[in-house]
Parts: C-alpha cells; structure tokens; sequence
C-alpha cells in the first residue's frame, strides 16, 4: 500500500505524493502510527470498494514520522476531518481535483464529537443497548461522555467506535 | 427555574436553586395552599433500582399538590425483564403521565431518557452519577440552619461514589462556600468531580484525611456512609470506616453552632446519642424532601414559572 519509491525526504517528495490521486482527500501529517485509526473515525474500511492508499510511518519534516491517508473520489468536509484531531491534530487536509490541490486546511477542534467513540465507562447508560449516538465534549486535554461525564484523556484512539 | 427537565444539579444557576428553596419554604409555610395546584396531575414513577424513601417523598408530594402517581413497579415484574430499552420505557409511560421519575443504575440514564420524552423528567438517581433532587432538599436544609452564604463545610465519608456529595458540591459552588472534602485515600472525590469544582470560579476546596484537621472550622458537616463492599475484607473497612464515625466525644472540638447532615440511611456513621443534640439536622433533612420535591414539581408543571 506504501508507495516505496518516494520515501525520501523534501516538498518535491511532498508534491509527489499529495499528486497522485486525481480527485479526492489526502490527510497528510498524521501522528505515525494513526492512519488505521484515521480510516476508522471516517467509516472508511474499503468495503464501499474506495480507493484508498495509507502511509505509515514515512519520514516527515514536521513530525519525525508521519502517516498519509489518500482517498480518491471523496471529499472530506471540514465536520469530518475536525473529528480527527482527537488522534491527528497536526493533520493537514488537501482537496483533490484533477491532480490538483484546490483546497488545504488544517483540522481545527470541535467542540462536540457524535457517534465517532464509545464510552469506556461500563456503567455509562450509552454501553447499554440503548438507541442512543455517543457523544463527547472536546476538553483542552481529552474527551467528556456527555451523559456520564467520563473524562478520558490517553488512548481516545482506542475508543473509536468501530461498528 | 426555565428548564424542562432536572437532570443534574450542574444546571442549575443561583437563581434556580433559589427559585426552587423560595417556593419550597412558601409550601413549608403554609402547605395547604398548594393543594390543589395540580388536581388530576399523574406523575410517573420509574424506579429501576430499589428506593424507599425518595420513592414516598415524590409520591408524598405529588399527592400533597393534589395529584396522583402511576408506579412502574419493581423491574422483575415489569417489561424490562423482557429485555425492553429504557428509551422505550420512558417513551411508553410518558404517554400515561404528566412527569416522570426515573431511578435507574446506569450513569447518564435520566440525561439519555429525557431526550425521548417531552413531559418534564426528574433525575431520581443514575448510579454513581446525580440525584440533583435530593441537592435540593440538601441546599434547603443548609440554607434553614446554617445559610448558604460565607459557609464553611465539611462533606465526610465515601466522596467516591456518593452521587448526593458530587451534585451537592457542584451546587454549592454556586454560592460563596468553602468546601472540605474528609475521605479515607480510597474514597476521594473522583477526579472528573474535582476537574469540574475547578472550573468553577473562586470555588474554595480542600481535601483531608481527617475530620480533626477542620472540624472547628465547620458550619455544616455532611456525612455519608462508607459502604462495606467498597473494600476488599472486612478487616479493612473496619479500620477505615472506624476513622469516619462521629459521636459526642469527636464534637468536642466542634462549634456550638454546628449543623450535621446526613442523607440517610445512617448504620453507624453517626452515633444515636447525637440525635438529641442541637447538631442533629438529618431528620428535618428527610422530612424538607416533601416540600422541595413538592417546589419542583410544582415548577415543572408550570412550565417552569411559578404563579405569583
């Protein structure tokens, strides 16, 4: 899935890669390590049969190591790509068309995420079979279920709500 | 008070809760003439857990308004065995009555259930989380006794899972108080309770291990039971729970004025020879639970505002 030949460093490598799909979202400068989990916050598990390529791990000059997810033929709106900065906050999103980037904007906090992480608490009504969408408070420093009040500040990306 | 449904005291500003303690002492006052405020009016019980005495203080002031109540029952015999979401529950009964009481063992439940229902729901208790009714009949009684202004206060024994100390604290916060919070290690108030205290501005307060540290200091001194299964042997509980008792020796060091609550039910927390003192508060705190839930009722059934 890594495309082995551009992993050297510099913008031109930069350039290279976020060219490469014709239309769709690159979400570039993800913490290494949170592309699968990037994929997961979005819904996107290929099974819609999208085209999708993950970096992980490629040198960066921002981060020392950094995920890229591509997407073709999907624009992300800024709703969903402010939800990843639970995981991504340094992420940058890139707007494809016809190879090239006509939109990029960072992920900015939101100050309420929905359906996108479940409640670590047992006893929190929301874990319980109910019809109800998760919710969480964005904090300066974490994450607060809206109905239990569950602070959770390491290891969100393990509350991604993956069904 | 302009809100819908009560469902923790967080919500509350300083004009609610006062909204609430001024009808409340007007009911208190003169209980008759809130009579027949609310003739024919059904309020729904739902108590998934087992409950005694808020159960009977609704139903005692539903009745005292001039209404009447609908009981789920005990979940065994109701359709909840069968597997049922509370979010039906709530959405069937709401159909039987004009307000809702809701007891349930899961955190957030009265939160979720009141997004499935337009009539005004009141949180009776959701696990470890709220029970912002009996706040109210707390703040009722600190007020009566102590005043709610430049008070000190000292909130005593388990502060990890007591719902009534996390809602009454939050409240508290509202007024100009210094609060203590006495707890073995084990039991301190959760930390997402005082993250919360935080927030709140020029909120004064401390945590101790012992009760000696503050006691003379203290207007109000609010104690709650240290539950056994809290610990893993009995050994263990005994030696901490010994540290939490309070009797006619431990007052010693106390204000004259002193004012001690207790939620209740009490085991021996707070020995019965303080019952004839001038400190003991915690029946008169049971017996405000009529009249306060009688103000919020009356609030909420009024769509918020009181007929003045």
């Amino acid at each position: 899935m890594s495309d082995d030949h551009d992993h050297h460093d510099g913008n031109a490598d930069h350039e290279l890669r976020v060219s490469k799909i014709q239309d769709g979202t690159v979400i570039d400068h993800v913490r290494g390590g949170q592309a699968l989990n990037v994929l997961a916050i979005l819904g996107i598990d290929g099974g819609e049969g999208e085209e999708v390529s993950v970096g992980m791990n490629v040198p960066s000059d921002r981060l020392a190591r950094k995920d890229i997810v591509k997407v073709e033929d999907r624009e992300l709106s800024q709703d969903e790509v402010d939800v990843l900065s639970l995981i991504a906050p340094d992420a940058s999103i890139n707007i494809v068309r016809d190879y090239d980037v006509v939109e990029k904007h960072r992920v900015e906090r939101p100050d309420v995420v929905e359906g996108v992480l479940s409640c670590p608490n047992a006893d929190c009504i929301t874990t319980d079979g109910e019809p109800v969408t998760s919710r969480f408070e964005v904090l300066q420093d974490g994450v607060r279920c809206s109905y239990c009040g569950t602070i959770v500040r390491a290891g969100i990306a393990e509350l991604i709500d993956t069904n | 008070m302009r809100h819908d449904h009560l469902i923790t005291s967080k919500q509350l500003s300083r004009a609610d809760i006062e909204t609430v303690l001024d009808r409340a002492a007007e009911i208190a006052d003169d209980p008759a003439a809130a009579a027949d405020r609310h003739t024919n009016a059904l309020l729904g019980l739902l108590f998934f857990e087992p409950s005694t005495r808020t159960k009977m203080s609704f139903e005692t002031a539903m009745k005292r308004l001039g209404g009447n109540v609908v009981d789920m029952g005990s979940v065994e015999s109701s359709s909840v065995k069968k597997g049922e979401t509370l979010a039906d529950t709530v959405r069937v009964i709401e159909g039987y009555a004009d307000a809702l009481v809701l007891r349930h063992p899961k955190q957030g439940a009265a939160a979720m259930a009141s997004e499935f229902v337009d009539v005004p729901l009141l949180n009776a208790g959701d696990g470890a989380g709220h029970h912002p009714t009996q706040t109210m009949l707390d703040l009722y009684t600190i007020r009566e006794n102590a005043g709610l202004d430049d008070l000190t206060i000292g909130i005593m024994g388990d502060l990890k899972y007591g719902r009534t100390v996390h809602s009454l604290a939050y409240a508290l916060t509202n007024f100009d108080t210094r609060q203590h919070f006495i707890s073995p290690e084990s039991l301190q108030l959760p930390r997402e309770v005082v993250y919360d205290l935080h927030q709140q501005d020029d909120t004064q307060i401390r945590e101790h291990e012992a009760l000696e540290s503050v006691l003379s200091s203290l207007d109000v001194l609010y104690v709650t039971r240290i539950q056994r299964e809290r610990f893993p042997d009995e050994n263990e509980y005994q030696k901490v729970a010994g540290e939490y008792q309070i009797d006619l020796e431990t007052l010693e060091e106390a204000s004259d004025d002193l004012t001690i609550m207790h939620p209740l039910p009490r085991v021996d927390e707070i020995a019965p020879e303080i019952d004839e003192t001038e400190h003991a508060a915690y029946f008169e705190q049971a017996h405000n639970g009529v009249p306060v839930r009688m103000a919020l009722l009356d609030l909420l059934l009024s769509g918020g505002e009181a007929d003045e």
